[in-house]
């Protein structure tokens, strides 16, 4: 009787177990691409990747250019399909998922900071800035407002905030594309180079958008070729080059 | 039951709504669904599921079967073997394909909606543009003219059509309006699903971007499902979140839009993505 009255306490220690969990768990990852349009070459271009990332953790990938760094980040996002293993992002299996739980896992805890702004020509960067809002039910003023000012914070003058993104340098375009992964509080957020082509001041709201950011328990996985950067934010680093076949 | 009763509130109410929790039955389940043409195949067993707020963009060249589908789908073909499943606003579920004619032609005018690549295939254009878009808010039982005439009017605000052009027939118009038009007399009354072959085809690539932004904003602000037929992967890449392949007539790889074109594994569907121009 007595260890059944006790029984919901021991039941809550597996619920703080999970929020341990890591938020991006990949364990012994392989990847290769077959070229049906070059001879059906098989190429094998990872082995073995296993990295955790947890809750508040800022985790800098390095390794040469070629080494796997992006390959790892898409097979995160889910553009490239887990070849062998198993990824787990926010407890969502990638391995086999079917598109529609990946795209419920961008739409509320999967963030992401691509190097380039893809986005439908004519758009107004504020509109694309509140998509991700918009996408989860936020109300359309507030979605504007959390958008506008991201963009204010980020130094895009209200100017250009109703004109569309593909006119801008690439600097400006990188900020919106910042603005755009930052607007919805993600807890599992991938940054592709996030400083690249931003001067002084620019990179350092980026790095304190990425303290914050952690600072509210977002798991962060990146590529940072700045290395000033990358010791400043980055709590540890993963050597791609490991997992290279 | 709160998604059926979600669905079935007028969806201009539920523009800044929360988001509808995602029921767990498909709004359309696709079940082997084969045409021929005597010996030649139109499209061969295909199947998939639809699911409320998704668009499933469908790709392959001319003649991969992708047009006999849509055919099929929106019962200007009729298929030889397969299952069209819908999921009604009551939350019933019926095979289209076995459904009496004015059952069907119903279905045509409320729930479902068809935009034609050729706006002069959907639209009356001898018609003025209120016209158009009244039309099929009479077919639906609308009855009072002014009601009709203000809904006309803000739906051609809605695909930024000036309404001092409302009396105006659509031969007067450019191609990229008279699409938008097509768009306006197709949604008024407020369908689940739209059926869409080739939206963009035949436009300019500037008019392309705004008729692309404009549906994103509509299939996200009506949390409409859609089914659009295209050759041109950039308009799949920013318009649907799922893609399926087609190649003579059968589904040769489906998933994930970004998935499919950045690590795609179909060597027709590698073939297809690696023939297209970088801009």
């Amino acid at each position: 009787m007595e260890t059944e009255m006790i029984a919901p306490t021991v039941k809550a220690a597996p619920i703080a177990s999970a929020m341990d969990a890591p938020m991006i768990d990949l364990r012994d990852v392989a990847k290769s691409f077959v070229l049906h349009t070059q001879g059906s070459v098989a190429i094998e271009v990872m082995r073995g990747a296993t990295l955790q990332v947890r809750a508040s953790e800022c985790v800098a990938l390095t390794g040469a250019s070629g080494a796997g760094k992006s390959t790892l980040m898409r097979m995160i996002w889910g553009n490239y399909r887990v070849g062998a293993g198993s990824i787990r992002v926010a407890g969502v299996e990638l391995r086999d998922a079917d598109p529609r739980s990946v795209l419920a896992l961008r739409r509320d805890r999967l963030g992401h900071v691509s190097q380039f702004l893809r986005v439908v020509p004519r758009v107004p960067a504020r509109e694309v800035v509140a998509e991700p809002l918009l996408a989860l039910g936020t109300p359309r003023d507030e979605a504007i407002e959390r958008s506008e000012a991201l963009l204010a914070r980020l130094n895009i003058p209200p100017a250009l905030w109703h004109l569309s993104p593909t006119t801008f340098s690439g600097g400006e375009q990188q900020r919106v594309n910042i603005a755009r992964g930052f607007v919805h509080p993600f807890p599992v957020l991938l940054l592709d180079e996030p400083t690249a082509s931003l001067d002084g001041a620019n990179r350092a709201t980026v790095l304190a958008l990425i303290a914050e950011a952690k600072a509210r328990g977002a798991a962060i996985l990146g590529i940072f070729h700045d290395t000033a950067a990358r010791e400043q934010v980055c709590d540890r680093e993963v050597d791609v080059s490991a997992f290279t076949p | 039951m709160t998604a059926e009763a979600a669905l079935s509130t007028p969806p201009a109410d539920r523009q800044d709504a929360m988001p509808t929790p995602m029921p767990e039955v498909p709004l359309l389940q696709v079940r082997g669904l084969t045409r021929r043409y005597g010996a030649r195949i139109g499209c061969a067993d295909v199947g998939f599921d639809l699911w409320p707020g998704e668009v499933m963009g469908i790709v392959g060249e001319s003649g991969s079967g992708k047009s006999t589908l849509l055919s099929c789908l929106a019962g200007h073909l009729t298929p030889d073997a397969g299952e069209v499943l819908w999921r009604g606003p009551d939350g019933t579920i019926r095979d289209v394909l076995a459904m009496a004619e004015p059952e069907r032609r119903l279905l045509g005018r409320t729930d479902w909606a068809f935009v034609h690549q050729n706006p002069r295939d959907g639209l009356r254009m001898g018609v003025s543009a209120g016209g158009n878009v009244g039309e099929r808010l009479m077919a639906v039982g609308a009855r009072h003219y002014g009601r009709i005439r203000s809904t006309a009017t803000d739906w051609l605000g809605r695909v930024e059509i000036d309404a001092a052009r409302i009396d105006d027939a659509p031969r007067s118009f450019s191609g990229g309006m008279q699409q938008r038009l097509q768009i306006a007399r197709n949604l008024v009354t407020h369908p689940r699903l739209v059926l869409m072959d080739e939206p963009t085809g035949g436009l300019d690539v500037s008019v392309q971007a705004r008729l692309l932004d404009l549906l994103r904003g509509l299939v996200r602000e009506m949390g409409l499902s859609a089914i659009v037929v295209t050759h041109d992967l950039a308009v799949v890449r920013l318009l649907a979140h799922r893609l399926m392949v087609m190649k003579d007539g059968r589904v040769v790889e489906a998933g994930l839009t970004d998935q499919v074109l950045d690590d795609p594994q179909h060597a027709y569907t590698q073939l297809l993505v690696s023939s297209v121009l970088q801009v």
